[in-house]
């Protein structure tokens, strides 16, 4: 068996020589003296000549001479690959099979050293090969390449592998590259204009990378502007350009002195102090600063110090020069061309930054609805103020981390599952205990309930951080919650805050059923309106309450989990929320779940949106949306969603 | 049948003999070393506490406003004072240094060096607008008054016009303090984001006085203020105006139909006790020594809610009570000084737990005891209760007896 | 006798339902006028619209001589006009003693700083002494209004409709739970009353409203169905149809 095998083997060896007519050493032999001193004018011969063997060792060759690879032997004019050994001699390698046949010493080989321009031409050659390389994936890599490079010299031999691109796909992919290499490197400018033009209106981020780079600029600045430069913009110093920025580009320029920072004034000044007399000015009345001036420029005067100008001859400076924009490409019609595909882009790229605003909006709303919805019920429906809500949240939140860290649960997924009905029950039963001690004895007295809520919610608070500590504890997601939705460039959102926005949904529906088709709902609106008509109607008020307050309660812990899920637990975490949560609904329209959506919704929304106008400062987005909400109830007083008319209790 | 003012009400005057006695003697000790500086400075801030813990106590025991702001405006108080003092010390010690330089400085050189040394911290050294009054004294004094006076002028205003009362009023006046601390902690502020103003406790052109003479003086000036104050509040909520605050509290819509402009009324308490808020601010912070923005947060005022419900709505003394008394057992037991109690299995150490026997007594007190500690004195001179829950007709209707301070009734 | 108060052609929707409905009233000074009719005659809503509680969809409201229009002005400002109101429920300020509430009542300045700064002229305590006197109360000046019996709430609040010294008293149901010999004081005060004001009372007992003796207006559905004395109403057929009859 082993000896067919062997045979099989030594027969396709003999074959192979023969199946080619030559091997790569000869068709390399046969132009000896271009490969071993190659120059742009003659290096074309033997590329043509490679290509033309169609070897497969052709493209590794191309590849090592670009590198300097390649070495000749001096004794029989072989070319080899050669590898260094640790004593100093060197290992060859047959420039076929890459196969070592035999060592040589340093002095009996020489590297062959292709220079810039021939080896760009090698590069481009090589190009060509990788490009039609019968291996799709070794296309496709090709093909990335370029799209990182982006040299010129590739134009070509893309444009040319083009036609013969089987797989659609990579053809497609091809014959785009090579429009934006003609965009850029383009022979001639109607070619360039038309690749251009061809992407106005792409949103596609390597696209506008091109025109952007097309319509790149550079910042000048001269005694007038030139005639002849392709410029962009005039800049006038204090407006589009800062005073200080365009002095400095004059000063680089030589086209001013340089500025003497007030320090070194204050030093030179110093210096030639002497007897109570700077350059003739008294020191006593230095602290003027036109006294300084004259003193600092009578010293420059006489050549003791650097002259330099005062504010107004900055002032004057920057008066008699032009500053501008040019664009780096020189012919204006290209960059006229790019700048109006770019403009038509606007449009595009401004609708899907919207439309990811409002994901993001969107996303922050159902936050904000998940951790007001317990609040609607309690604060809406019964009409107690719960200012421990937000710590209810933080328990269900510790609940879900109690569950997946305190090694109970190793699966996250089912550490999740196990966590959100968890959550309910433990905030479930928090809140009906807090009903039955203390609630229920002061509901009429609403402004006693919110300071007796508050003092649980600081004993709460402050127990968390005794058992968890201070430090904030993650709550890990599970991985098929990772990563995030991207059905553009521009739009983006996490497959955790979909969760979240689904989550809200759910609620939104079971809450909606349990009031409006259930009898407890019946029973809740009932005692709402007038307890003691329900009580004599056979409804134990008291027993819904206990219930109602559980509910809103129990929601609390589950949205907990949820907001866990994308930020820090901590014990304080439930104190960032309450103050947004009592404005959702009190925005909303108090007693009204869909208020409590539209509440959301605003504020969410409105956040995304003053945060969009000032990316950097949230703190100055919640400022502003809080001033917002204060007017706000100026002019809806009872909410976005009110009851009217007699239902409104008033 | 006419009398006195005093002689009307007779707990003003027990009140200003026990604030003297009081003051004279931590004086006196603190003369004969008995009480430390520190102390004297804790005895002083908690007299401030107790000036805004009145006026808290005239918004909401007797106008029935729970406001949630009034640490806010205390903190204004607070900031305006602290820039005067931030900026006339720094002045002095750059001033010093620049006079040690052959070449006196230019204006702009010393205004650049007070700049660079208060806002180093955030990155910059150009004065923001807000400070353009800070080099003066009477002029920041005034906008320690003027400012908190006109904030609350305005948002009190707002939410008066719109008739916004009972909770969501209280939810706005914390939504209006969470605006301001959350402005202030931005360093675009102008007021050093959350570092605050520091080094107020060195008041400028007193270096060469010791901290402990210092103490003492704003613990007068404290025991002053509070005096002042207390008067004026008795004044006020004495008398027909008293009256009228205190039917506004317990039956809004009647006191309209009386010919009251409510809104009125209800601005003015508003707005005087926002300022009297900021002249203790102004007293509290050279004491305190720091102001950042977390001293506005919403928690400081509800904080202040619970020093006048634990003390007894409705009585000024009540409120000096409950902000004395708890404003000195929270530093007492967070200070580390209460002894920890071993249960064997575990140890309370009162650092960690101080907050939340805090948080359940204040439970226990709205359950049990909803006159506060100042119900004790009722105990003393036997003033019989007023039922106060009952506002309708007794009856099996649970809803007679909700007294709806949220709502509007006819 | 002048016209007081003109009510004209007012209408007031709540969520759909009409309330009132095209209702036009005249009230003269002085006058003593009974308003009668069944439960959501819109009885209450008329005091609400006159007082500025609720402002109505269409109509005029026209006050005092030079004919001003009330719908304009807050409900402070009305009372101050000279409108003043008895509430169905007793509401007086529970927490304060007899004199305190009447001292506020008291025809004054209103403004806070007025209030707050207001010397306290030793007429007031006469004023409010006699006051007391008149409506049975005189002795019970020190006491905390919440202590006072159901009756002496309502007289207490009739006290301060005249300590507020209106030229119109709008009295919603004053004899509710009285007992005999109260409604008879009560009678007596409101007709006094009615010698130097307009006095509207709004009634359902018909022993009570005979007593009266005084011209009578019937609601029903939120317009007038019929005026004039009391046997004259009480022979109309419609009245005896929507109201009497029942």
């Amino acid at each position: 068996m082993i000896r067919a095998l062997l045979i099989a083997c030594g027969l396709i060896a003999a074959a192979l020589p023969a199946l080619a007519q030559g091997t790569l050493q000869d068709v390399l032999q046969a132009h000896r003296a271009e490969v071993e001193s190659p120059s742009r004018a003659t290096v074309g011969t033997v590329l043509d000549a490679l290509d033309d063997s169609d070897l497969p060792g052709v493209a590794t060759f191309l590849e090592r001479w670009q590198d300097r690879a390649v070495w000749v032997r001096a004794s029989d004019g072989l070319f080899f690959y050669a590898e260094e050994q640790d004593d100093g001699s060197y290992a060859l390698l047959d420039i076929s099979t890459e196969e070592p046949v035999g060592t040589a010493a340093a002095s009996e080989i020489s590297e062959i050293r292709p220079n810039g321009g021939v080896r760009r031409e090698i590069a481009s050659a090589l190009v060509e090969f990788q490009l039609a390389d019968p291996d799709p994936a070794r296309r496709r890599a090709a093909v990335t390449a370029i799209a990182r490079a982006m040299e010129p010299e590739q134009l070509a031999p893309l444009a040319a592998s083009v036609e013969d691109e089987p797989d659609a796909a990579l053809r497609a992919q091809k014959e785009r590259l090579a429009r934006m290499l003609t965009a850029l490197y383009g022979d001639t400018p109607e070619a360039r204009i038309a690749a251009i033009e061809s992407f106005a209106g792409e949103t596609a981020v390597d696209a506008r990378a091109i025109l952007n780079r097309i319509v790149a600029t550079r910042r000048e600045a001269a005694a007038a502007l030139p005639e002849d430069a392709n410029i962009a913009r005039e800049l006038r110093p204090g407006g589009a350009i800062a005073e200080d920025e365009a002095y400095e580009m004059l000063v680089a320029e030589e086209l001013a002195p340089p500025r003497v920072p007030a320090g070194d004034v204050l030093a030179a000044l110093t210096a030639n102090l002497a007897d109570g007399v700077v350059a003739g000015v008294p020191v006593e009345t230095l602290g003027d600063p036109d006294a300084r001036d004259r003193a600092y420029a009578a010293l420059a005067e006489a050549g003791l110090v650097q002259p330099r100008l005062t504010d107004d001859g900055i002032a004057e400076a920057l008066a008699s020069h032009a500053f501008w924009d040019e664009y780096v490409e020189p012919d204006p019609a290209i960059t006229d061309a790019a700048e109006r595909a770019l403009s038509a882009t606007e449009l595009k790229v401004a609708a899907a930054q919207s439309a990811d605003l409002a994901l993001d909006a969107l996303s922050l709303a159902s936050i904000y609805f998940l951790a007001a919805i317990g609040l609607a019920i309690t604060f809406g429906v019964m009409g107690v103020i719960n200012m421990a809500h937000g710590e209810f949240i933080m328990m269900g939140a510790y609940t879900g981390y109690v569950v997946q860290q305190w090694g109970w649960v190793p699966n996250y997924t089912v550490a999740i599952l196990i966590a959100l009905p968890l959550a309910f029950a433990v905030t479930f039963a928090a809140g009906v205990a807090m009903e039955r001690l203390v609630i229920r004895w002061l509901y009429h007295r609403p402004l006693e309930t919110l300071l007796a809520t508050f003092g649980i919610s600081i004993a709460l608070q402050q127990m968390a951080k005794n058992i968890f500590g201070t430090q904030a504890r993650p709550l890990t997601s599970p991985s098929w919650l990772g990563g995030s939705w991207e059905p553009s460039d521009l739009i983006s959102i996490s497959y955790i805050r979909i969760a979240i926005f689904a989550l809200a949904l759910v609620f939104l529906a079971v809450l909606l059923f349990i009031l409006k088709r259930t009898r407890l709902g019946l029973e809740v609106r009932a005692v709402t309106q007038n307890p003691g008509m329900a009580a004599s109607m056979g409804i134990n008020p008291g027993r819904i309450n206990m219930l109602t307050f559980g509910l809103g309660s129990g929601i609390a812990g589950i949205a907990g989990v949820a907001i866990g899920l994308y930020a820090q637990v901590t014990s304080e975490m439930g104190s960032g929320y309450i103050v947004q949560s009592f404005m959702t609904v009190v925005v909303g329209g108090v007693g009204n779940v869909w208020g409590t959506l539209a509440g959301a919704t605003m504020i969410g929304g409105l956040q995304k949106g003053i945060e969009w106008f000032n990316p950097s400062n949230t703190l100055a987005a919640q400022t502003y949306m809080i001033l917002f909400i204060i007017l706000f109830i100026q002019f809806r007083p009872k909410g976005i969603v009110a009851l009217k008319g007699r239902a409104a209790g008033d | 049948m006419r009398q006195g003012f005093l002689a009307k009400n007779p707990s003003v005057l027990w009140f200003l003999l026990l604030l003297a006695l009081f003051t004279l003697a931590v004086t006196l000790m603190a003369q004969a070393g008995l009480v430390s500086t520190s102390l004297v400075k804790t005895l002083g801030k908690t007299l401030c506490l107790c000036l805004v813990a009145v006026a808290m106590d005239v918004v909401w025991g007797y106008c029935g406003i729970l406001s949630l702001g009034h640490m806010a405006f205390f903190g204004l108080g607070g900031y305006a004072i602290g820039m005067w003092l931030m900026y006339a010390r720094t002045e002095a010690i750059v001033a010093e240094n620049l006079a040690a330089r052959p070449i006196p400085p230019t204006p702009q050189e010393i205004s650049d060096a007070i700049g660079s040394q208060i806002f180093g911290v955030v990155g910059s050294s150009d004065f923001p607008p807000v400070w353009a009054f800070a080099h003066s004294l009477p002029l920041q004094l005034m906008a320690a008054l003027l400012v908190p006076g006109l904030l609350a002028l305005v948002f009190g205003w707002l939410a008066f016009r719109s008739r916004v009362t009972g909770v969501y009023l209280s939810i706005l006046t914390q939504a209006m303090t969470l605006a301001l601390s959350l402005y202030l902690f931005q360093n675009e502020s102008g007021l050093r984001g959350n570092n605050g103003l520091s080094g107020l406790q060195n008041i400028p052109g007193y270096g060469h006085v010791p901290q402990s003479t210092i103490s003492l003086v704003f613990l007068w000036a404290s025991a002053l203020a509070l005096g002042a104050g207390y008067i004026l509040f008795a004044w006020v909520v004495s008398g027909r105006m008293g009256s009228v605050i205190r039917a506004i509290r317990d039956n809004e819509a009647r006191v309209r139909f009386l010919g009251y402009p409510v809104e009125g009324f209800k601005l003015f308490v508003f707005t005087l006790t926002a300022v009297v808020a900021g002249l203790a601010g102004v007293l509290y912070y050279p004491q305190a020594g720091i102001i950042n923005p977390a001293e506005v947060a919403p928690i400081a005022s509800i904080y202040l809610a619970v020093w006048v419900a634990i003390g007894g709505r409705g009585r000024l003394y009540g409120a000096v009570i409950g902000a004395a008394f708890v404003s000195l057992l929270s530093s007492w037991f967070t200070g580390g000084s209460a002894p920890p109690i071993d249960l064997g299995v575990y140890v309370i150490q009162w650092t960690d737990w101080w907050l939340v026997l805090l948080g359940l007594s204040f439970v226990a007190v709205t359950l049990f005891a909803p006159k506060g500690i100042g119900g004790l004195f009722d105990l003393i001179t036997a003033r019989r209760p007023v039922e106060e829950e009952r506002v309708g007709d007794y009856g099996p209707d649970q809803g007679a007896w909700r007294r709806r301070e949220g709502q509007e009734e006819a | 006798m002048t016209t007081l108060l003109e009510v004209n052609g007012v209408s007031v929707t709540f969520d759909g339902f009409r309330a009132i409905n095209n209702l036009s009233i005249q009230i003269g000074e002085p006058e003593l006028r009974a308003v009668i009719g069944p439960n959501g005659a819109g009885k209450t809503t008329f005091m609400d619209i006159i007082t500025g509680k609720t402002k109505p969809d269409e109509g005029r409201v026209l006050w005092g001589d030079k004919g001003a229009s009330l719908l304009g002005m807050s409900e402070s400002r009305i009372a101050q006009e000279g409108i003043g109101r008895k509430f169905q429920k007793p509401t007086v300020f529970e927490a304060q003693t007899v004199a305190e509430n009447l001292g506020m009542a008291l025809k004054q300045r209103r403004g806070p700083l007025r209030v707050l700064f207001g010397r306290d002229r030793g007429s007031e305590a006469e004023r409010i002494a006699a006051i007391a006197a008149e409506i049975g109360l005189a002795d019970q000046l020190t006491r905390i209004s919440g202590e006072l019996s159901h009756g002496q709430k309502q007289w207490l609040e009739i006290g301060m409709l005249l300590a507020q010294d209106p030229r119109l008293l709008l009295v919603d149901e004053p004899a509710a739970g009285m007992t005999p010999a109260e409604r008879e004081h009560t009678t007596d005060l409101l007709k006094r009353a009615a010698e130097t004001r307009a006095v509207v009372v709004v009634e359902h007992d018909m022993e009570f409203v005979r007593r009266l003796d005084c011209k009578v207006t019937v609601l029903h559905e939120g317009s007038v169905l019929a005026e004039g004395s009391l046997d004259h109403v009480t022979r109309d057929q419609q009245v005896i149809d929507v109201y009497l009859g029942r």
